[in-house]
């Protein structure tokens, strides 16, 4: 595949979804809350270009605002399961023995468990919220990072700077911290990017479900909804799943681009 | 050979009994009293009291852990809703979802097995270009946009299939593409690296050298080895479709253990939820497990490298 078109197309996207959720007071035409009920289901028109809902929301301003929802979850999942994992996976790594017997069997177990079931259990249970779905989310998505950090730290732990900071008396943090971190960002970056495609695929399924955000309209949400008027307003359906269609495939296609431009994998071997 | 089998047997039982503890400690999640919330504000004390003792909540943690042990292992554990043992409930519907993964699972190995090994055999070729981007669709297409997609195509606008429901081969057929999109992406993908893999393996070379045609080098030789971690994959990504299976049984109402785990979400009946999450993942690991005996039994690297 042209290498450009893989960089080019997930950056412009990811850009423009960025900068709409960013701006998306600004930039949305309507209130994502204002109804017009004389006006429910209209399709695509000039004054709302995506069309409107039962309730005649506009469906456009309603998708602006569901962007910020699916990026806030895809990043703020990310980062939290990336910094456990890696502080984890590097702990396990760099002491071995019975500690990383403890933290590599969690892992083991919560891997046997199928993501997203996990994740419905426990927004079923904590209930709808962007906060609760952040930590199911966030508490299943730590263990390929620490898995991911851990192999890598066994493979640094051979190489001579490692040895040579622990000759010289350097305390475990500081190995971590200072000398690992710097060779583990690539890896790490890669999975990150893969990461937040997940997140926001797990976020729009629960909250497909009706397992996820409330009062703040997301993808998820809107997709529900449209898909009960399929026959008379499919425009509900296609939009919201267009949208999570180009921010999942965007951050796959940056997660190809930077697994051949870092060349994860090569350097191990 | 044994020693291996014997490892992943011993690890085998640790791990289900803490996927149990952790279906078990998913209640006391809930904050504030598990009766009242599941019960809602409007009910009486007398009925919260009964539920709390029907769920055991007036007890220490431990003796309700070892309740809900005696109740899951007896299958006393019953369905607030249904009330009637969970696994009478459940069985009849796990039967629905196989018989939906079996189909999506069928399908995806229907395209992407040719696909994915075409894709090497001619690779850097526009077949090659084609199969990547479906690799990439495939596996980035959310399946609660495709299954309404596929709806609003096939049934909407051409009549051909059912929208929901479950009687017969046609129903099937639409939740069955859509769970199975997903899996053909993936798959389709692994194929091509196997493949890839295998045709750049120093015996096949010598195969070449030896004069033997392409067409049988590629039959004969290298379609063999590729196939084994394809084989794994597939095996593994049936236990994945398993928990895939919640929203496209949503979707296309199809009356499978996800759509009951959802209703049962729905309804407050924890201990149907505690059971579905339960019954899918000693489902998923339990064909985890036989998979990777499987792959031990045909491939001797795996022992030697596992056993190491």
């Amino acid at each position: 595949m042209n290498k450009r078109l893989t960089l080019i197309f997930p950056v412009l996207v990811i850009t423009i979804f960025v900068f709409s959720a960013l701006f998306a007071p600004s930039l949305a035409p309507y209130s994502p809350s204002e109804q017009s009920l004389c006006a429910g289901l209209s399709k695509p028109n000039l004054s709302h270009p995506l069309g409107q809902d039962k309730l005649g929301r506009d469906l456009l301003s309603m998708m602006l605002y569901g962007a910020r929802v699916s990026l806030i979850v895809g990043l703020t999942v990310v980062l939290i399961s990336a910094f456990i994992g890696f502080l984890l996976g590097a702990i396990a790594g760099t002491f071995g023995g019975i500690v990383d017997q403890i933290i590599m069997r969690l892992v083991d177990l919560l891997m046997a468990f199928p993501g997203i079931l996990l994740a419905i259990a426990l927004s079923a249970i904590l209930g709808p919220g962007l906060g609760n779905v952040i930590f199911a989310l966030s508490l299943l998505g730590w263990v390929g990072y620490a898995r991911l950090v851990r192999a890598q730290v066994l493979v640094e732990r051979e190489k001579a700077y490692f040895e040579s900071a622990k000759a010289l008396g350097a305390r475990s943090s500081r190995i971590i911290f200072k000398h690992l971190s710097p060779n583990l960002i690539a890896p790490v970056l890669v999975q990150a990017s893969f990461g937040i495609a997940g997140a926001i695929l797990a976020e729009a399924s629960l909250s497909f479900l009706g397992l996820g955000t409330q009062g703040t309209p997301s993808f998820g949400s809107l997709l529900s909804h449209g898909i009960n008027f399929l026959r008379t307003a499919p425009h509900l359906t296609i939009f919201p799943g267009l949208a999570v269609f180009l921010l999942v495939i965007s951050f796959n296609l940056l997660g190809d681009f930077l697994t051949d431009y870092l060349r994860v994998g090569e350097k191990n071997k | 050979m044994r020693a291996y089998l014997l490892k992943r047997l011993f690890w085998f039982f640790p791990i289900l009994l803490g996927i149990t503890l952790l279906v078990f400690f998913f209640i006391h999640l809930i904050p504030g009293d598990p009766a009242l919330l599941l019960l809602g504000e409007s009910a009486r004390p007398a009925q919260i009291e009964k539920l709390r003792e029907n769920l055991h909540l007036n007890e220490p943690i431990y003796i309700q852990l070892g309740f809900f042990f005696s109740d899951l292992l007896s299958g006393k554990m019953s369905s607030i809703f249904y009330q009637k043992p969970v696994f009478s409930v459940i069985f009849p519907k796990l039967l629905n979802t196989f018989q939906l993964a079996l189909f999506a699972m069928l399908i995806a190995i229907i395209i992407a097995l040719p696909l994915g090994i075409l894709s090497a055999i001619k690779k850097n070729s526009k077949l090659d270009f084609l199969a990547r981007i479906f690799s990439l669709l495939g596996v980035s297409i959310p399946n609660f946009w495709l299954g309404p997609l596929l709806i609003l195509f096939f049934s909407i606008w051409l009549g051909l299939l059912p929208v929901s429901g479950k009687d017969g081969l046609k129903h099937l057929i639409l939740p069955a593409l859509t769970l199975g999109m997903a899996m053909a992406g993936f798959l389709s993908r692994i194929s091509r690296a196997s493949m890839l893999e295998v045709l750049n393996s120093p015996y096949l070379k010598s195969a070449r050298a030896r004069g033997l045609s392409e067409h049988k080098v590629i039959l004969k030789h290298a379609l063999k080895n590729a196939l084994i971690p394809i084989l794994t994959v597939i095996g593994l990504q049936f236990g994945a479709l398993l928990s895939g299976a919640v929203i496209t049984e949503t979707i296309f109402a199809w009356p499978g253990v996800g759509r009951l785990l959802i209703n049962a979400i729905f309804t407050r009946d924890f201990p149907l939820v505690q059971a579905c999450v339960l019954v899918i993942a000693v489902s998923y690991l339990t064909i985890n497990l036989l998979v990777d005996i499987a792959y031990a039994l045909i491939d001797a690297r795996v022992r030697y490298w596992r056993e190491k």
